[in-house]
């Protein structure tokens, strides 16, 4: 896995890219509380994320919870059909506030 | 019409050749030949001693074939250093028949156990990812009970979350319905097939339960007295002409047949004075 971050607007935005596994999802743990660190409403994008197992995903939760305990918004963007599938099979789709792009985001779209 | 590339085809995850495995002089299986594909729902049925049980025992590595040979992912486990077979195993989940959950534990803890085994995750991350688990076999909220509270039903589901906990990409199921209703029995199966679909994960179900064979399986294998009495599709076992195959569909018991020779012998092996 590697990851880029970078800033749109008010948000920091981190692309993770690659395989997010039991052997890397602790960095995007880190890199994910990292930004929420810096009081930073943060995007997640998962489109050049080939694969995310369940640690991943778990990363994913702890980041958005912290985000709201901290008031900053927290989204996914382009999440593919496998990790959606991942997503929706512990019902996570209706938890994360989910967006097809950036744009779509920012532009308030869905 | 779609056209299966060999490399497709060659895609197995637990192939099997000529096993021949014996309990002491008895044989138990019998050039047992079987490709449990990726993604596909095998189910592997037969009767009581039918051989399915160590049948499944060599497919988790915990048996060495007497004769015939066993691929995982491609490799043979008796070739395997311990690390190598360790890292295999890793990647199956087995749900036994009794849940085999560590009476001591609660929920979140059994389902939790595999990570805090073999992972150095953030304690805040096993404990989500267990959770999850938990949500995905509907047993959210039972997190902190122990296995002495649990229903036969919720056992089997407490022991799915904790095979399911680690993403295996092989999944192992001893006599799933065994013992549950059969609507609490459905709602197991519908939850196998989801699994699959979600996880892409390939199911080796070893059941006695016509039922739920044929709601969840791609394929099944038949075994009779630890031979393969048919290999196929759904309907095509339903639609064998074989008269053993028929009689197990329609649960008529047979007369058992011995052979003296290794009955008598059997009964007085290690006798003292014989």
């Amino acid at each position: 896995m590697t990851y880029l971050i970078e800033e749109k607007n008010d948000y920091l935005v981190v692309y993770l890219e690659g395989e997010v596994d039991l052997s890397c999802s602790p960095e995007a743990r880190r890199v994910i509380l990292d930004c929420l660190q810096k009081q930073r409403h943060l995007l997640v994008d998962l489109s050049r994320v080939s694969y995310i197992d369940s640690s991943g995903v778990a990363s994913l939760v702890e980041g958005y919870q912290v985000s709201r305990s901290k008031n900053l918004n927290f989204a996914l963007v382009g999440v593919s059909d496998n990790a959606l599938n991942v997503l929706k099979l512990a019902r996570l789709d209706q938890v994360f506030p989910i967006y097809t792009s950036i744009e779509a985001l920012l532009q308030g779209g869905s | 019409m779609v056209v299966e590339s060999e490399s497709t085809k060659d895609e197995s995850v637990i192939d099997v050749q000529d096993l021949v495995t014996y309990y002491g002089t008895r044989k138990i299986l019998d050039q047992v030949n079987l490709k449990v594909r990726s993604g596909e729902i095998m189910v592997i049925m037969g009767g009581s001693g039918s051989g399915k049980s160590t049948l499944l025992r060599h497919m988790l590595a915990l048996n060495q074939p007497a004769a015939g040979a066993i691929r995982l992912f491609g490799k043979d486990p008796s070739k395997l250093s311990a690390p190598q077979l360790h890292a295999i195993r890793q990647r199956m989940g087995v749900s036994f028949q009794n849940g085999a959950l560590f009476n001591s534990l609660n929920v979140e803890e059994n389902v939790a156990f595999p990570l805090r085994e073999h992972t150095r995750l953030d304690e805040n991350t096993i404990r989500i990812m267990a959770r999850m688990k938990l949500e995905v076999v509907n047993l959210a909220g039972f997190e902190k009970l122990m296995p002495s509270q649990l229903s036969g039903g919720m056992v089997k589901r407490a022991a799915l979350a904790r095979a399911i906990v680690m993403d295996p990409s092989l999944l192992f199921f001893d006599e799933p319905s065994a013992g549950l209703d059969p609507v609490v029995s459905a709602d197991l199966d519908e939850l196998i097939l989801r699994l699959r679909d979600a996880m892409k994960v390939t199911i080796v179900v070893v059941t006695h339960e016509l039922d739920s064979a044929f709601r969840i399986a791609d394929r099944i294998l038949v075994l009779d007295k630890g031979k393969v009495l048919i290999l196929g599709t759904v309907d095509e076992v339903k639609s064998s002409d074989n008269k053993r195959v028929q009689n197990l569909l329609n649960r008529k018991s047979e007369d058992v047949i011995v052979n003296p020779d290794e009955y008598l012998q059997r009964l007085t092996d290690d006798l003292a004075g014989l």
